[in-house]
């Protein structure tokens, strides 16, 4: 009888990061290109240490240039959405909750989209459009959820159905307002796509990641409880609605932020957090870190794949993680009506 | 392990006196709560307002049929809900004053399971009753271990730790919910309607150990039912409610009336007074 303990979690972590390591020196490696994997690992390190002037030009630009910010991006992305999965799965109780199935990242992406064509010069103004999109988006599909006062598991899964078709609807209608490139460019977007730099410095963005995932970590001994009920949670000493409320608020804010870069990137956010639990277990204080950087791991597999597949074409990236992920949401979900 | 507060074991308490001894662990003054109580609407159900003591080691049992405010009254008692009027105290302090954390350490709640959405293992169960004492993402400690495993032990479960929640029979998933209850070291444990889903073997082995429990850890034990015959034959005091008044409190046998319990259950009824001073109950043949 052996409950968690912060080793597991540091060594779980380690192991994870190790695993990410080694994807991002593929990622780098992959492409039109050629660069050694000794190459990259020796590049990288020179990177780190501020020794520019040992590393070749071309090197410098394949992999800082080009190849790093996108990477860099997929992490971003994958962690947010993975660890804002993880968070609704826990607020919503419901297994099946992710930003995509529930419409929550429809939402981040008609804020996202509204504020392209009404202010597009204003930085941070997709990300911030993005977070109400989806906080918005959140409030409708939670009260909608509802039947007799109690969040009921199906009802939740419909109405986050109908208010991404909802959504989808009016995005379509703003596609047609654009002109013949920017609609293409919207629809490669909004399928998933990690090409476009944003409008932002990447380490804002990442700052914003690492506050949020860390305000959300804190509840997570409280998540475990909520996840057996609230109302036992209550009485077991957890402040239910505070801690729903900072992770609503923080699972929306990680949905705007993933979408307002990447597009909206189906199934990571559902899949990850369940294969995580799967190898480690349902407690929140590993499941947490572990679903943030097995969703990196997530998104940078599926983009490579989506690179590398049809080359010189690319896949949008959310087309990769569609068709690896519906297979497995119909599993989850048939085994769960069992 | 023993509850905080210690004080002087209470003698003789199967006839529920000698409570002059000690100052209550519970005490109830007045308590009323009403529903939907919004200036322009009229409530939709008011319970109270109700008066009741419970010493330390006793079990009182809450008894009345549906609707007559036994839920409201537990949702008073664990400070989910604060009274309009009146005051429940455990201990000296105000139950819906404390802090949420600090009153988990004190009212401990056994209630129907909710559905598991996750599978969590039995002990893993168990050591959420830990949750209070610990700040904020805190990991257990071999003292929370040990802890989980007396409550176990206490309602012996010992065998189940290693088991799945969901696989476990009603009468075992009670034993273990009521584990958890006890990892909290409340000094009240509250129970609504604990025997709903058991058999009668199951019934009288966890109101047994509910009795032995008390005595043993110096709980308050309030247990919320309707069943007559399990309260009279298990109960120190009772608490008699009905639609939503508060009609009689005392041993079983002062509160177990024919004409009374009739009035309050509907149903024709004998009471019969067995030579251990506790009332039977049973349907009466109508002609």
């Amino acid at each position: 009888m052996r409950p968690l303990t912060p080793s597991r979690v540091v060594w779980v972590c380690a192991a994870l990061a190790g695993a990410l390591f080694v994807m991002v020196v593929i990622a780098l490696r992959l492409g039109a290109y050629p660069i050694s994997a000794r190459d990259i690992v020796m590049t990288l390190f020179d990177g780190v240490m501020g020794r520019r002037d040992r590393i070749p030009s071309d090197f410098w630009l394949v992999v800082f240039g080009l190849r790093l910010p996108r990477i860099a991006l997929g992490i971003l992305v994958g962690a947010a959405l993975s660890t804002a999965g993880a968070g609704f799965q826990a607020l919503l109780r419901n297994p099946l909750a992710d930003p995509y199935v529930l419409g929550i990242a429809s939402g981040a992406a008609l804020g996202s989209m509204l504020s392209l064509m009404l202010a597009p010069q204003v930085p941070g103004a997709t990300q911030v459009a993005a977070f109400i999109g989806a906080a918005a988006t959140t409030a409708v599909v939670y009260f909608l959820g509802r039947r007799g006062g109690q969040l009921d598991s199906a009802t939740l899964l419909l109405a986050g159905i109908i208010t991404a078709s909802f959504l989808s609807a009016a995005i379509m209608f703003l596609e047609t307002m654009l002109s013949g490139r920017d609609q293409r460019g919207m629809a490669f977007w909004l399928l998933g796509d990690l090409t476009a730099p944003p409008s932002v410095g990447l380490r804002w963005l990442y700052l914003v990641l690492i506050v949020v995932v860390g305000c959300i970590y804190t509840t997570a001994a409280d998540l475990n409880l909520i996840l057996t009920g609230e109302q036992e949670a209550r009485h077991l000493g957890v402040h239910v609605n505070r801690v729903k409320l900072v992770v609503y608020l923080g699972a929306s804010l990680l949905t705007g932020l993933a979408v307002s870069v990447g597009g909206a990137i189906g199934y990571v956010g559902l899949l990850v957090p369940h294969v995580m639990r799967m190898l480690f277990g349902t407690d929140y204080r590993l499941l947490i870190p572990a679903s943030a950087l097995g969703g990196a791991i997530a998104i940078l597999l599926a983009d490579t794949l989506a690179r590398t597949v049809v080359a010189p074409t690319e896949l949008p990236v959310g087309a990769m993680t569609a068709l690896a992920g519906a297979p497995v949401f119909i599993y989850l979900m048939r085994r769960r009506v069992r | 392990m023993s509850a905080s507060g210690g004080g002087p074991a209470v003698a003789s308490l199967a006839s529920g006196r000698g409570k002059d001894d000690a100052p209550p662990r519970l005490k109830v003054e007045q308590a009323s709560y009403a529903y939907a109580a919004t200036g322009r609407m009229a409530p939709s159900f008011t319970l109270g307002p109700v008066s009741f003591e419970a010493q330390q080691c006793e079990t009182v049992a809450i008894l009345g049929p549906n609707a007559s405010g036994k839920s409201t009254l537990l949702r008073l008692l664990s400070g989910t809900n604060r009274p309009l009027s009146g005051r429940i105290e455990l201990d000296g302090a105000e139950i819906s004053a404390l802090d949420a954390k600090a009153r988990a350490q004190r009212v401990a709640l056994v209630q129907q399971e909710s559905e598991l959405l996750f599978p969590l293992r039995v002990w893993e169960y168990v050591l959420q009753g830990r949750h209070p004492y610990g700040r904020r993402l805190r990991f257990e400690t071999e003292e929370d271990c040990l802890l989980a495993g007396n409550a176990l032990e206490q309602v012996g479960a010992d065998s189940l730790r290693q088991r799945w929640m969901d696989q476990l029979s009603g009468g075992e998933k009670q034993r273990v919910i009521l584990a958890r209850a006890l990892a909290q070291q409340p000094a009240l444990l509250l129970l609504d309607e604990p025997t709903q889903h058991l058999d009668i073997g199951g019934k009288v082995e966890l109101l047994r150990r509910l009795r032995s429990l008390a005595r043993e850890n110096r709980y308050a034990v309030l247990i919320v039912t309707h069943e007559l015959d399990l309260a009279a034959e298990f109960s120190d005091r009772v608490v008699l409610l009905h639609k939503g008044k508060c009609l009689c409190v005392g041993t079983p046998a002062e509160v177990y009336e024919r004409e009374l319990l009739e009035q309050v259950f509907e149903a024709p009824l004998e009471v019969e007074m067995r030579p251990s001073g506790r009332p039977r109950v049973m349907l009466r043949e109508e002609r």
